[in-house]
């Protein structure tokens, strides 16, 4: 028995004291966890329907008072219960898309940077294609190419609808992911251990799911988080130009409401273009703080306390 | 060298008609070109809509209509716009004019600014200004270009000149409704506002960049090397940090074109300048085939030559790279 008792720390233990050290991303899930908590309660914190107005007309345009916290838009609606709602259905895309993106990006990335040839180089050209574009021209194109094929519309909803956002931003969002899982993937595939479960005969599919995709759950953690923004935002430019989810179905957004204050900020309505703006800019901090703290607490190349 | 850029020439063209004619796909299906003329001249003859369809090879099956359209383009005999009926190459030169201008303007006003942030937090890394600065671009990034408009616009649109009594920065537009000629300071004051949203972001961008670039070459070997000979601390980061650390960078910058256009359509759209931008959303709510394709054919020969731009100064910069 040796007398120095070294402290064994597991890598998980490892990334989640890295994690924690990180006090912005610390203070980011504290704040995100508050909204989060507002929006799932909405029957209790909201305090008017999402079409509902505050009261009798006059009552568009009312600054912030007590019947209405944050004020209220144009035809008198709440803008902090419709903040809520918008929340809701930015986050509930953001996650969606993200995670749709998360797992087509694995698959393809993880397939192309194992196998190679034709369908590597054919996949990376596509990404290196989209990525180079400009981003909101490719997805107004793509957008209306897909709403204009009537054969889609069963399995991915008509183009006003938040099933299609979803899906026509997981189309661009797993270009990113499958990326950094190839990257991942093509340094991983040469090591000792891959050689090793090649050599006693395991089949490819096994590699990948059971070596190479549990050996990236690092990058493909920070990939999610960065694709749920991505996607919050992706939504938030749609609905700003008028081509996101259509605000008739009773559903509004961040988006919708961001751009609703497109033209009020002329007249000096302040509370129609802060409060929105501010909600979008808090949350899509807050989720890329917790991205840069999970990419230093997972990546096992920086150092204990940098 | 030469031949390197010679042979990259000639793989761009291939490149180029292959994306375009993929883009002439895209739009034919989702824009549908011939509803939308229908929908905008609803008393056109017949002669008319076959005219139409021929000047823009939308009659036939994709490729021959590819190739139909691409007789004209190259001809120049570029088909007039469905809405106004307006001639495409002045509208689209006078959009590439006003673009540019914003978009140098920004480009330089942002890298400048950006650059000289990263060096100085690379300066004292861990320090209490690199802390702040890294949070700063963080936080620049994490702010959509239509929020720090539609933020901007709030402020000088309604409280400056509420506060002040004049408006210093006009809100909409390249010139004051009515006005005619040039007038320099006047055009520098309405292109200020969306310049600054657009400059934040590549100074946001670059920042992160030059720092994390600069600190790469401080702990390089031959930084140590040059140092170890007595040279002066500014020489070694003037000759030796900045050139190196300016080498991805540049790079970056080079291939960044596309997200620049990106922010430029956002800001155009919100303070009502009429460049690439706007040009292009107007376009696409109509459904505008003949304008929008030569945008796309621009856009896309400027994102190959801005690559090949990249290449070709990486292989400058660094003399390491050979370009066979």
């Amino acid at each position: 028995m040796s007398d120095v008792e070294l402290p064994t720390i597991s890598p998980r233990r490892m990334a989640l004291k890295r994690f924690v050290s990180h006090k912005a991303a610390v203070a980011s899930c504290v704040v995100l966890g508050l909204f989060i908590l507002v929006v799932v309660l909405s029957p209790i914190t909201a305090r008017y329907g999402v079409n509902q107005s505050v009261r009798k007309p006059p009552n568009s345009f009312l600054p912030p008072q007590k019947i209405a916290w944050l004020g209220t838009d144009d035809i008198g609606r709440d803008i902090y219960s419709r903040l809520i709602y918008g929340i809701r259905v930015s986050l509930i895309i953001g996650l969606a898309s993200a995670i749709i993106s998360v797992a087509v990006g694995c698959v393809v990335g993880a397939v192309a940077g194992f196998r190679g040839g034709l369908f590597d180089d054919v996949v990376m050209r596509i990404t290196d294609l989209f990525l180079a574009f400009p981003f909101l021209v490719a997805l107004l194109v793509v957008r209306n190419m897909l709403g204009a094929l009537s054969w889609l519309s069963p399995i991915i909803g008509n183009s006003g609808s938040i099933r299609f956002i979803i899906f026509l931003l997981a189309i661009f969002g797993w270009m990113g992911v499958a990326r950094i899982v190839r990257g991942q993937v093509l340094s991983l595939k040469e090591r000792e251990f891959i050689e090793a479960s090649r050599a006693v005969g395991a089949s490819r599919r096994y590699i990948i799911l059971r070596h190479l995709l549990p050996n990236s759950i690092g990058p493909i953690m920070v990939a999610l988080t960065f694709s749920v923004v991505g996607a919050i935002i992706g939504e938030a430019t749609l609905s700003f130009f008028g081509y996101g989810p259509q605000a008739g179905a009773g559903t509004t957004s961040l988006g919708l409401l961001v751009g609703a204050a497109k033209g009020a900020v002329q007249t000096g309505f302040w509370w129609m273009a802060v409060f929105p703006c501010a909600a979008l800019v808090i949350i899509s901090l807050c989720i890329n703080f917790i991205g840069d703290a999970l990419r230093d607490a997972t990546d096992p190349r920086l150092e204990m306390g940098q | 060298m030469l031949r390197y850029v010679v042979r990259r020439i000639a793989w761009a063209i291939p490149t180029l008609l292959l994306v375009t004619f993929l883009v002439y796909v895209a739009l034919r299906l989702g824009t549908n070109p011939v509803n939308s003329y229908l929908r905008s001249n609803p008393r056109a003859s017949a002669e008319k809509i076959a005219q139409y369809k021929e000047l823009n090879g939308l009659g036939s099956n994709y490729v021959t209509g590819y190739w139909g359209w691409l007789k004209h383009f190259v001809t120049l005999d570029w088909p007039r716009s469905i809405k106004g009926s307006r001639e495409v190459l002045p509208a689209l030169k006078d959009a590439l004019a006003n673009s540019l201008r914003l978009g140098a303007a920004a480009t330089v006003v942002g890298v400048v600014i950006g650059l000289g942030i990263g060096v100085f937090a690379a300066l004292r890394p861990g320090g209490r200004r690199d802390v702040t600065v890294n949070t700063a671009a963080f936080i620049g990034i994490s702010i959509p270009p239509y929020i720090s408009a539609i933020l901007l616009q709030l402020l000088f649109a309604v409280y400056w000149s509420r506060w002040f009594g004049h408006t210093l920065f006009p809100t909409s537009g390249v010139y004051p409704p009515g006005h005619s000629g040039f007038n320099a300071v006047l055009m520098a004051k309405h292109m200020a506002l969306p310049m600054i949203v657009v400059a934040i972001q590549i100074i946001a961008v670059y920042s992160r960049y030059m720092r994390s670039s600069l600190l790469d070459v401080m702990n390089s070997d031959y930084m140590r090397t040059a140092r170890s000979k007595g040279i002066s601390e500014s020489q070694i980061l003037i000759r030796h940090g900045m050139r190196n650390a300016l080498i991805p960078v540049v790079t970056i910058a080079a291939l960044d074109v596309g997200s620049i256009v990106g922010g430029l359509i956002i800001t155009e759209n919100i303070f009502d300048y009429p460049g690439m931008g706007l040009y292009f959303l107007r376009a696409f709510n109509d459904g505008d085939f003949p304008l929008m394709m030569p945008w796309m054919v621009l856009i896309v020969a400027s994102i190959l030559l801005f690559n090949l731009i990249a290449d070709v100064t990486y292989a400058w910069l660094d003399p390491r790279i050979r370009l066979e």
